[in-house]
């Protein structure tokens, strides 16, 4: 099992994060809520591992960037 | 107070399309307008349209177009003696329809008291009740108390749907199907309504499977006259939200929805509405009609009613509200002229409708017989992500509902958009399939045809 970096599928911002920053989380437990276009986008955890936290709440974010890894448990 | 001057300076408290919408039928009236911008919307078309542009703010909604101060410190400064909100943002937003009555002109829109009275999701529900309209099962508005939103839910029963009580746009809604799911939603529920509207207050409404949305167009005047312009079905949609609107339903009775229509005007007639207006119904697949909500403004879908009446509903608002009375500004009878649909652009992908945002490097709508086409972005736009996703309306007018069908198809098919994703593809799906084209809609359509497609 390898680093996983989740990437953000839309422009917008940091709504809020809802996982605790060292956590375990598995497939589909859900990180955070980006807000764009008056849309909340959930963000699932894609696999499972040790959550760390590439952003915080109000950032603005892009397409493509990295908003949190998950590393090998 | 019944005014009956006509305006001579109205504020348009929007952007982009509704803006451009409004601007249009300012300028058929003699009216001049002013146009209001936010940092993002300074390479927008329609601030050339109107008469004069002031800006207003940063990008973010509530530094702008939600910024109350703002928007009536740019009316009084250009002596605007009215308002037109268009949709969206400040159209329902009774403390701010007060302030402009107070310290600028006229609301264009509905007496203040309406948009509270409406706006309040479970108060509008008893009260429609209260004058024999049916509205299902659902429950009182909700404080933030585990034991009455169990015990409410109880009552209502299983699905349900959780919605704000004061809110709008679809935001905020979600499903319960069990009562396991029940804190969860409601949690969520009230994180999004606090956030969008400023206020936790929720209600629980019986979930309808697969209903079709039904709404009846109101037309109102100031001088106690209510008729009804016909119905819009606006059952495809996705997240709550409507997609493609038509212009009358298919497949209804007849004599069903002018009992619903006649009832429905007596009672607002009763109770003295007096603007535009849409009430919203859910009509089950056993054949039973339920009220859901009142909108006290212009609807983002007028355009299909528009096409078959013949009647300009913006034009109309704005005369209602100089206190002009319906006698002079609706014929005596209105018949349907054929059939009408929109179709909703919007920068999302088509298949995930995940928003997609950029600059429009292609952006050309198409035009044909019986193709309107409203939009508030011209080529060369940046699409952000601080407003909703819609790019243009495309709205077909035909002879028959096939005919409607196969115009807007081919206008879609000849919408070019590139330097992001559009819904075209999602739409075009959905007009070629044949639950649709047989007038077989309901609200899950659009899930159903895309997860056929996946």
């Amino acid at each position: 099992m390898s680093r996983i970096d989740i990437q953000s599928a839309v422009a917008g911002t940091v709504w809020q994060i809802t996982a605790e920053p060292g956590a375990r989380v598995g497939a589909g437990d859900l990180i955070m809520i980006l807000e764009s276009m008056k849309l909340e986008i959930e963000v699932p955890a894609p696999g499972a591992g040790r959550l760390s936290l590439a952003v915080t709440e109000g950032q603005v974010v892009s397409v493509g960037d990295v908003v949190a890894t998950l590393e090998p448990v | 107070m019944v005014q009956t001057g006509m305006f001579h300076k109205v504020v348009v408290a929007n952007r982009r399309a509704a803006a451009a919408r409004v601007i249009r039928a300012l300028r058929d009236l003699g009216i001049r307008s002013v146009a209001l911008y936010s940092d993002a919307d300074r390479d927008a078309p329609y601030l050339a349209e109107a008469d004069e542009a002031v800006h207003i703010g940063a990008a973010p909604a509530g530094a702008s177009y939600l910024n109350r101060d703002a928007v009536i410190a740019a009316a009084l400064a250009v002596r605007a003696d009215a308002v037109h909100p268009g949709y969206g943002f400040l159209a329902e937003d009774a403390t701010f329809a007060e302030r402009v009555e107070r310290e600028v002109g006229r609301f264009i829109g509905p007496s203040p008291g309406w948009i509270a009275r409406m706006g309040h999701k479970p108060s509008a529900r008893a009260l429609m009740a209260e004058h024999g309209i049916p509205v299902g099962g659902g429950s009182g508005p909700l404080a933030d108390d585990e034991a009455a939103l169990f015990s409410a839910a109880e009552r209502v029963g299983f699905p349900l749907i959780v919605k704000p009580a004061s809110g709008g746009g679809g935001i905020g809604m979600v499903v319960a199907r069990h009562p396991g799911e029940l804190a969860a939603a409601a949690r969520r529920a009230r994180s999004t309504v606090r956030r969008a509207f400023g206020s936790d207050s929720i209600y629980l409404e019986r979930l309808v499977e697969r209903p079709r949305h039904i709404e009846l167009q109101v037309v109102a005047d100031r001088h106690g006259a209510v008729r009804t312009l016909f119905e819009r079905d606006c059952s495809v949609q996705r997240r709550h939200q409507k997609l493609i609107e038509e212009a009358t339903a298919a497949n209804l009775d007849r004599a069903v929805l002018d009992a619903l229509a006649s009832r429905v005007a007596a009672v607002l007639g009763g109770l003295g509405y007096d603007s535009i207006g849409t009430v919203e119904t859910l009509f089950a697949a056993d054949g039973s009609v339920r009220f859901i909500e009142m909108n006290t403004r212009l609807q983002v879908e007028h355009g299909v009613t528009e096409a078959i009446t013949g009647v300009d509903l913006v034009a109309t608002q704005i005369r209602i509200a100089a206190g002009e009375r319906l006698d002079a500004l609706l014929p005596a009878t209105v018949v349907p002229d054929g059939h009408a649909i929109e179709a909703r652009i919007c920068a999302e992908d088509p298949d995930r409708f995940l928003p997609s945002t950029g600059v429009l490097e292609v952006f050309r709508p198409p035009s044909g017989p019986g193709i309107r086409v409203e939009t508030g972005f011209a080529e060369g736009n940046d699409v952000t992500p601080h407003y909703d996703s819609l790019l243009a309306k495309v709205i077909a007018h035909g002879a028959t509902r096939a005919e409607a069908i196969a115009r807007l198809d081919q206008a879609l098919a000849g919408f070019a958009v590139a330097g992001l994703h559009s819904n075209i593809p999602a739409l075009r799906r959905v007009l070629a399939s044949d639950a649709f084209r047989a007038g077989h809609t309901h609200t899950g359509l659009l899930a159903e045809i895309g997860e056929k497609q996946a």
